[in-house]
C-alpha cells in the first residue's frame, strides 16, 4: 500500500502531489497493475487532507491511463506512466548523474544546475535548442 | 427547503453589516460551491467572524444580498436544521458529559446521528460519562465538533476552531473533519487567522482584510496562478499583460515581483528567475500589501 505525504510549503498543490508520489511508486514498482489504490476514506484517515483533493487526483490518473476507477470496488492501477522501462531509466540515471559531477566540479549549485535543466527543457520544446545560457 | 441551485452552497452579493458607523463587513460578493472546504482567513477583526454569523442568521445584513443553498438565513428550525455553526470559544457546558449532549442532540433536532457522533468519540477513546470540563481543550473540542456534525449539516461553518489547539490535537480536529467530508457531501467554511494549519485540509480560499474581500478562489487555481519573478533592477516584470502585481520588492540592483499570471506567460531562462509561491507566502502577500494602504498594482505601475 502506498503511502501519502504532503509538503506545504512546495507551492505545489496537493492534488499534484499525490499524483506524483503515484506515478513515483509506479516507477519503482511500489505499485503494480492491479493493486488498489487507498480508497479516500482511507486516505484522509491517513493524513490531514480534503477529500476532494484525493478524488482530484484520483480522477486526473485516470485522465491519464495509469488508473480506473471502478464504482463501489475502488481504483486499481492500469499501467506504468508511459516511459523507459527500469533498465533505461537506470541507464539514463547514470548518465545524468555523470553530468551532474561535471556540473558540481565546474561550481553550479543544485539551483543553478536545476535553472539550467528547467531553461534546456523549455528551449528545447520551443525548438531552440541553441538557447543555451 | 428551496432547492434553487444545489451546486451552490452560499451566495452572497454585495453584502455589508455595519456596526454604528462602522463597516465590519463590506461589499462582499462570494460564491462557495457545495462540497467545497473554504479556509476563511483574515487578521483580528477583519470581519471572519460577521461574514460566519450572517450565515447563520445570528445576525442581518445592512446591505447585499445572501443566500444559504437558496434560502435566506434565519434562526428558524428549519433552516438551522442545515446549518451547523461552532463559535469561536466553543461553548460547551462544563458540567455536561458528552453523553448529556447526545441526549440534548436527540430531542432538540429532527434528524440526528446518535451513532456517528458515538463512533467519532469511540474512536478517539473520549469518554461518554465524565464532565466535558474536566476534558483536555482537544477532547473537548472533538466534542463540540462531533455535535455539530451529528445533526448531518449540509454547511458547516467553524469560527477559530483550532486557534487554542496545541499541535496534536489540532491535527487530530482536522483528520476528523477531513474523514467527516469523506462520508458526507457537506459544505464546511472554517476561519483562522493563520493559514498553514488548514492548507491541506481546504480546497478554497477566501482572504478579508478590513471588512473586505481580498481573494476567493479554488486553492489549486491560486498556486497554479501566483508566482515570484526575480530579476535586475526593473519597474515591471517581464510578463505580456494582463497580470497583477501581488508584491513588489526593489533592492538595489535586484527587483523581486510576486505575480497572479498565466503559467504560460513566465519567462524562462534569461536573466529572470521564477519560482512558485507557497500558499502560504501568497496570504502573506495579500495581507501586506493591504495593511501598507497600497492597492493591487495592475501591469507594473511604479512605486
Amino acid at each position: 500500500m502506498i503511502t501519502f505525504r504532503l509538503e506545504s510549503r512546495s507551492g505545489v498543490p496537493a492534488y499534484l502531489q499525490l499524483m506524483q508520489q503515484v506515478k513515483h511508486a509506479l516507477r519503482l514498482g511500489i505499485l503494480r497493475e492491479g493493486d488498489q489504490l487507498p480508497t479516500v476514506k482511507e486516505v484522509t484517515k491517513m493524513i490531514v487532507i480534503n477529500p476532494n483533493t484525493v478524488s482530484k487526483a484520483y480522477r486526473e490518473l485516470e485522465n491519464e491511463g495509469l488508473v480506473r476507477g471502478r464504482i463501489g470496488s475502488g481504483t486499481f492501477v492500469l499501467a506504468r506512466p508511459s516511459g523507459p522501462s527500469p533498465e533505461v531509466q537506470t541507464q539514463l540515471a547514470e548518465e545524468v548523474a555523470a553530468w551532474i559531477v561535471r556540473a558540481r566540479a565546474a561550481d553550479l549549485d543544485d539551483e543553478a544546475i536545476i535553472t539550467l535543466v528547467r531553461s534546456v527543457l523549455h528551449n528545447e520544446k520551443e525548438g531552440l535548442s541553441d538557447g543555451n545560457e | 427547503m428551496t432547492e434553487t441551485n444545489d451546486s451552490i452552497a452560499v451566495q452572497a452579493r454585495g453584502v455589508g453589516k455595519r456596526y454604528g458607523g462602522l463597516w465590519a463587513l463590506q461589499d462582499c460578493t462570494i460564491q462557495v460551491p457545495a462540497g467545497s472546504i473554504t479556509a476563511l482567513v483574515g487578521a483580528n477583526g477583519a470581519g471572519k467572524s460577521t461574514l460566519l454569523q450572517l450565515l447563520t442568521g445570528l445576525i442581518k445584513a445592512s446591505a447585499g444580498e445572501v443566500t444559504v443553498f437558496g434560502e435566506r438565513p434565519a434562526q428558524t428550525a428549519s433552516f438551522l436544521a442545515n446549518v451547523g455553526y461552532l463559535a469561536q470559544e466553543i461553548p460547551l457546558y462544563a458540567d455536561w458529559s458528552a453523553q448529556d449532549y447526545i441526549d440534548m442532540g436527540r430531542h432538540l433536532n429532527a434528524s440526528w446521528d446518535e451513532s456517528l457522533m458515538r463512533r467519532h468519540l469511540e474512536e478517539l477513546s473520549i469518554p461518554l460519562d465524565r464532565a466535558v470540563g474536566s476534558l483536555s481543550g482537544g477532547q473537548r473540542a472533538q466534542v463540540a465538533l462531533a455535535t455539530a456534525l451529528a445533526k448531518r449539516p449540509k454547511l458547516l461553518l467553524l469560527d477559530e476552531p483550532v486557534a487554542a489547539l496545541d499541535p496534536l490535537a489540532r491535527h487530530d480536529f482536522l483528520a476528523s473533519l477531513g474523514q467527516a467530508a469523506a462520508d458526507s457531501d457537506m459544505t464546511v467554511i472554517l476561519s483562522s487567522h493563520s493559514l498553514p494549519d488548514l492548507e491541506t485540509i481546504c480546497d478554497r480560499l477566501l482572504i478579508l482584510e478590513m471588512g473586505r474581500v481580498q481573494l476567493a478562489d479554488d486553492m489549486d487555481h491560486i498556486l497554479a496562478t501566483h508566482y515570484l519573478l526575480a530579476g535586475p533592477q526593473s519597474t515591471k516584470p517581464p510578463l505580456a499583460e494582463p497580470y497583477v502585481i501581488v508584491q513588489e520588492t526593489h533592492t538595489g540592483r535586484q527587483s523581486q515581483f510576486l505575480v497572479q499570471t498565466e503559467a504560460a506567460k513566465l519567462p524562462h531562462g534569461g536573466t529572470w528567475h521564477t519560482t512558485p509561491v507557497s500558499m502560504e507566502e501568497i496570504v502573506l502577500a495579500y495581507l501586506r500589501h493591504h495593511q501598507t494602504g497600497q492597492p493591487n498594482k495592475q501591469n507594473g505601475d511604479k512605486k
